[in-house]
This record gives C-alpha cells, structure tokens and sequence, in this order.
C-alpha cells in the first residue's frame, strides 16, 4: 500500500523530525565548542539587557507553567539539550539527560498537561533565578551565544531543592526579535542521579 | 596467591540471631511493611543479599584497557573495580587498610596504583600495599597480607557483565544464571559481535527502598496507568498505529507476552510475541524521537531492503531481563539499582551503543548510534520519572504503621494460569505478580543465611 502523500502538517518539524541527522549533530557539537571567548564578547550593556530579558523571560514563563508561549520563544527546528556528562560530549555516542527536538520538546509539554504524568501530579512550584549573564558574537552576523548561570528552587513533593548550574542559549535574529535556536544545559551535578528530573529546565 | 579472610564477626546487629520471624514478614501472596521500612533489615541486606549473591558491578566496556578502574559499590561497600596490568578484573575495596579512608574519590580513570590522600598509603591496583611513609616506624612486618586491600573473592563476568558476590558457596555465576543465560544471549545477539559498550547514563535518586525498582521490574500490570502520560504522549499521532507500549491498554492479561521465572530471584518478561517478527518490526513499534524520519529515508536510499533491519538496532528490544537483586536488562538499558539507605536508591539506566565489527555497513554505525541515544532518552524522561514517583509514594505510604501489608497476589489461586516447566523455570501472564512472590522466596531464603562470606587480600 502507497504512503498517504505528505502533507505541510506532516513535515513541519512538530510532526517529523527530518532536521535532526549527522550535519545538524557536527554543528552542534561546533556551536557548544570553545564559543565562550572574551575577545568574542559583547559588551554594550543595551545589548546585553535585551538577551537578559530574553532570559528571564523565559525562566518566568516556565516557572509559570506557560509552556505554550515558552516554546513559541523557540525556532521552529530547535534543539534542547542536557548533556550527562559536564564537559558534554558527543551527543551521538553519549546518552543525554535530556535531548529534544521540536517534536520531543512537544511531547513533553504533553505529557505534563495530560494530567497523568504522576512524577509532576501536583505539579512542582519553582522560582528560577538567571544571572551572570554574557553575550558572545558567533560565527554569523544573525546569531549570538549567550551564557547565563541559573538557580532553580523547586518545591516538590513536600521540600523544598535546588537544581543549578549553567546554560548556553543560541539565538538567532527573526525579523524584530530572537529565536532560540539551541539551549544547552548544564546542571552542575548532570552526571550523579537526580531525584525526579522532571520539570523543563 | 590470595588469603581468604571468613568472616565470622558480627557484621550487624541482628547477624545470627533470630529478632525477625522471615516467614512471616514474607507469605505466599503478601510481604510485611517492615521489609521496606525497617533500617536493621535495610543493614542485614547489605551483607546477606548485597554480598549474599552475585550482586552486578560493571562492564567489562568501562574498564576496556589495562590500569582501567571505575568506582562502583557492592551494596554500601565502596569498590573499585580495576583492570589490574595482567588484565585481570578485581573488586577492591575502596579502603584503605591504615584507617579507613577511601583511596580513590574520582568516579573513573586509569591508574596502576592508589595512593591514599591521608597519609600516603600506596597500593597497587592488584591490592597488594606498595609501600608506606617512613615504615621505619613500624615495628611489624608491612608485607603482612593483612595490609593489602580487602577484596571480593567471586568476580565473574558474563559475557561483559561483571558480577561480584562474598559467599564462597555461590554457584559459578554461568550455573546461577541457569536458564536466563540465553536470554541475555538473545539480548546481546542481536548487535553487531554480539557486544555492546556502555556510553553514560540516565541516573536517578529516588526517596524509596531498593525493593520497589526490584519489584516492578517485571511489572506488567502497572504500564496501562503508571505510564498513561507516556503511552497517551507516544500515540497522539499515531491513530491506528499503536506505539510503544500501547499494547498494554487493552486486556494486558490475554496477550502473548508472558514472564518466566528462572530461579534464584531472576525473571524476565518476554513482550517479543506481541510483534510481527520481520526485520523492521522492532522499528515500526517506536514512537517519535529526534532524527527518526531523517534516517528511516537515508538508510533506505542508502540500503535499500537492509535498512528495516538496520533500523531495528536503534529500536528498543522489548524484554525485560532482570537478575535479583540488583541488574535489569530493560529495552537497550542496563539499569542497575543501587541502595542508598533503607528509603534511598539510585536507579541508574546505563545506555548502550553498538560497535562496529565488521558486519554492519560502516557509516551506518554513527547512525545507528545517534538514534539509539535518542530511543533510549524516551523512557527515562517520560515513564521512569512517573515509576520513582509511585515508589516514593510506596515508600510514604507503608509509614502507616498499624496497615501492614502489601499484596502481590495477582494470578494466584487461578486454575492453570501459572505453568511449572520440567526444568523448574515458571511461566505466567506478564501482568501476573508471580514474579514478585518468587523473587521474594530467595529473598527470604537469603535473608536467613547462613552464608559462608568472606574477604580475601593479596598474599
């Protein structure tokens, strides 16, 4: 039997996952190596604050469980990635904390609102607090890095725990605004367990 | 030459005495709350289960050269397990003989020799004691064996997995595995050479009993409301297509899949007869992950007919394979539970990736390995958050004090719904608890000793 032709809605990267393949993984190992670079770094403090509000934005809209609006501050083919190991290695031959693509990133937000996901039934509180925040010039004129340090103080279950450490977000210049092209994080204790990861971080 | 070391101390409070009644904590079709709460049955496992039998310890992958180490536990006994410079695997322990110090606080590496960060003992990674600081002031004879680093006697592998136990009775570990042996050949056999390597980990802290993660292993009958969130995510596009582990939602009880007891605590659920056995019949059951429409068309334009079964090395094998106490072949995991304190465990999922022998195309490798990172990130991140959420909330539960039992008496007492083999094993729906009354036999078996343990040191 003949597939049913390929609609616009089965190949938009919500529903297939075509982006993800061997140069997208080259790429991202390329963009998450040595980017961190003070001859790189952009010091004119308006800039700064407008990727510090990028930021706290987002830390707000998840700590507000607004992950709809959270993942439209995302590009369309994305990537989310919690490396297991602190010095991240090849996401090809290392399993991640976490590593999500468009469609995964989706799926998580899914599982969390169907209301059976036991691990967040209720669902954690969280205040997350972003700072040190720095801006890196990239490879292109349309992209900057930015590294930021986070604390998350999540209530759950019934204490009260911290998960830290620190993020590299790549975005990229859209029109007026920033999309988030890629977000890497890196929780100081990434390769020890970690008691319920389950909230987006 | 090695000096074995019986131990005859008590090694807790409760050795050789008889505080617990063990067949009343553990009947036919119920267990007592105490077994989950109670810190001085907790400290007796330690040493009759975690050291009773063969406990897991690594992969031969870890520690693939010569001077390799990785440190592990055996229970609450901190080890390093080594690849000593003749390429034989030991299990130190990670304690120093002066006064107690652990030697070695780096989780990896390679090292001929530790040297304690105290007071500068050094040893060899063989265990014996290489020399100490200024042994002019003392006045025995260093070279006593009784200053070489403790040792597990047993160290066995199968097939890559390393096992350790101190009972000097234990079967040969080939033996104690008896008829789960080949289904971890089956597990293995389908990967190139028969290998795997173990590349990081999922690892989670969850607030429970060792027992719980134990104890659903080979739970079929929680998946269709433990993991609704998961199965409702996996096919919110699939339509007619059920992913993943839908086949658990209608009538689990009826279907082929089944689990069979192999003794000594070990079991295994085999879901392999709900899927159509061709090459890509493992694939066609994955939900989404990242990258999988790019490759399944790459592997097809590049290997035409093969890349279903390709493909297939990426899909996650449906069997769960578990080894008492503490070891689960679980899809392409090797999940290993480590017990922390009587309500703290650390359930650490293993990923594996496969190597390149030869047999599969070689750029198909990379691939195949890329996508088999992203299948097995599926289940840690959106059903095992929900599992270690429900053992936590065991664990709370079983504080009431006056309520005092938990039941796993599902399919007990149904005429011809468990089936005894003629070589011991039993078979029984995988939805059955069968599994859990007959691991808890050789818990208690166990737990009653006595066990003839012992050390051994370098002579």
């Amino acid at each position: 039997m003949a597939a049913p032709a390929a609609t616009a809605k089965d190949s938009h990267p919500s529903r297939s996952s075509h982006y993800v393949n061997d140069a997208l993984y080259r790429q991202l190992i390329a963009d998450f190596t040595g980017w961190q670079d003070d001859a790189r770094a952009v010091c004119d403090p308006v800039v700064r604050d407008q990727f510090r509000r990028l930021l706290e934005r987002e830390a707000r809209l998840l700590d507000q469980l607004r992950y709809e609006d959270w993942l439209a501050m995302y590009a369309a083919e994305c990537i989310y990635w919690v490396p297991s190991t602190p010095n991240a290695g090849d996401p090809r031959r290392e399993i991640s904390v976490m590593f999500d693509d468009r469609r995964r990133l989706e799926d998580r937000v899914y599982r969390l609102r169907t209301g059976f996901a036991w691990s967040q039934a209720p669902a954690s509180r969280t205040v997350r607090l972003v700072s040190n925040v720095e801006v890196f010039a990239a490879d292109r004129d349309d992209v900057r890095m930015l590294r930021s340090n986070f604390l998350i103080s999540e209530f759950w279950g019934d204490e009260t725990r911290i998960l830290t450490g620190w993020a590299g977000h790549r975005v990229l210049r859209e029109g007026d605004g920033w999309t988030i092209k890629a977000k890497q994080v890196n929780l100081i204790d990434c390769d020890q367990s970690i008691r319920n990861p389950s909230i987006i971080l | 030459m090695t000096a074995l070391e019986r131990i005859s101390a008590p090694q807790n409070r409760i050795d050789g005495t008889a505080l617990y009644d063990w067949d009343y904590l553990v009947q036919e079709g119920r267990a007592h709350r105490l077994i989950y709460t109670d810190p001085a049955i907790f400290e007796a496992e330690m040493t009759r289960i975690f050291g009773g039998t063969w406990t897991y310890l690594a992969h031969e992958s870890e520690i693939p050269n010569d001077n390799d180490f990785i440190t592990r536990r055996l229970g609450l006994r901190p080890l390093i397990v080594v690849r000593d410079g003749n390429g034989k695997v030991r299990a130190l322990y990670n304690r120093c003989t002066h006064r107690g110090t652990t030697l070695c606080r780096w989780d990896k590496g390679n090292a001929k020799s530790f040297q304690c960060p105290y007071h500068g003992w050094n040893f060899l990674n063989t265990g014996k004691l290489r020399g100490v600081p200024w042994p002019d002031g003392y006045g025995d004879d260093m070279r006593d064996p009784k200053y070489n680093l403790a040792q597990v006697p047993r160290v066995e592998s199968y097939r890559g997995f390393i096992f350790g136990t101190l009972n000097l009775d234990a079967l040969p570990l080939v033996e104690h595995l008896g008829p789960i042996a080949p289904i971890i050949d089956q597990w293995l056999d389908r990967n190139p050479g028969g290998k795997v390597v173990v590349c990081e980990a999922n690892r989670f802290l969850f607030k429970g009993n060792w027992k719980l993660a134990y104890d659903n292993s080979c739970d079929g009958y929680h998946v269709a409301y433990s993991h609704r969130s998961l199965l409702e995510t996996e096919n919110r596009f699939a339509g007619e297509n059920a992913k993943g582990m839908a086949y658990y939602r209608n009538s689990p009880d009826t279907q082929p899949m089944y689990m069979r007891y192999t003794g000594h605590g070990n079991h295994f659920k085999d879901k392999r007869p709900n899927l159509e056995q061709r090459p890509g019949g493992l694939w066609a059951l994955e939900s989404a992950h990242p990258g999988m429409e790019h490759y399944e068309a790459e592997f097809i334009r590049r290997y035409g007919e093969r890349a279903f079964s390709l493909l297939d090395l990426a899909g996650s094998e449906p069997v769960n394979i578990n080894v008492f106490p503490n070891f689960s072949l679980l899809g392409n995991h090797i999940q290993v539970f480590e017990p922390i304190s009587v309500g703290e465990t650390n359930a650490i999922w293993y990923g594996t990736m496969i190597v390149d022998d030869g047999s599969v195309p070689s750029d198909a490798v990379t691939d195949i390995n890329a996508l088999r990172m992203r299948t097995q990130e599926g289940f840690p991140n959106f059903g095992e958050v929900d599992d270690i959420a429900n053992f936590e909330q065991i664990q709370r539960g079983l504080m009431a004090v006056e309520d005092e039992w938990v039941y796993m008496h599902r399919g007990l007492g149904i005429p011809g719904r468990i089936k005894h083999n003629s070589d011991g094993t039993i078979d029984a729906p995988a939805t059955d608890e069968a599994f859990m009354r007959e691991h808890f036999k050789e818990w208690k078996r166990l737990m009653k000793g006595p066990h003839n343990l012992a050390i051994t040191r370098e002579a």
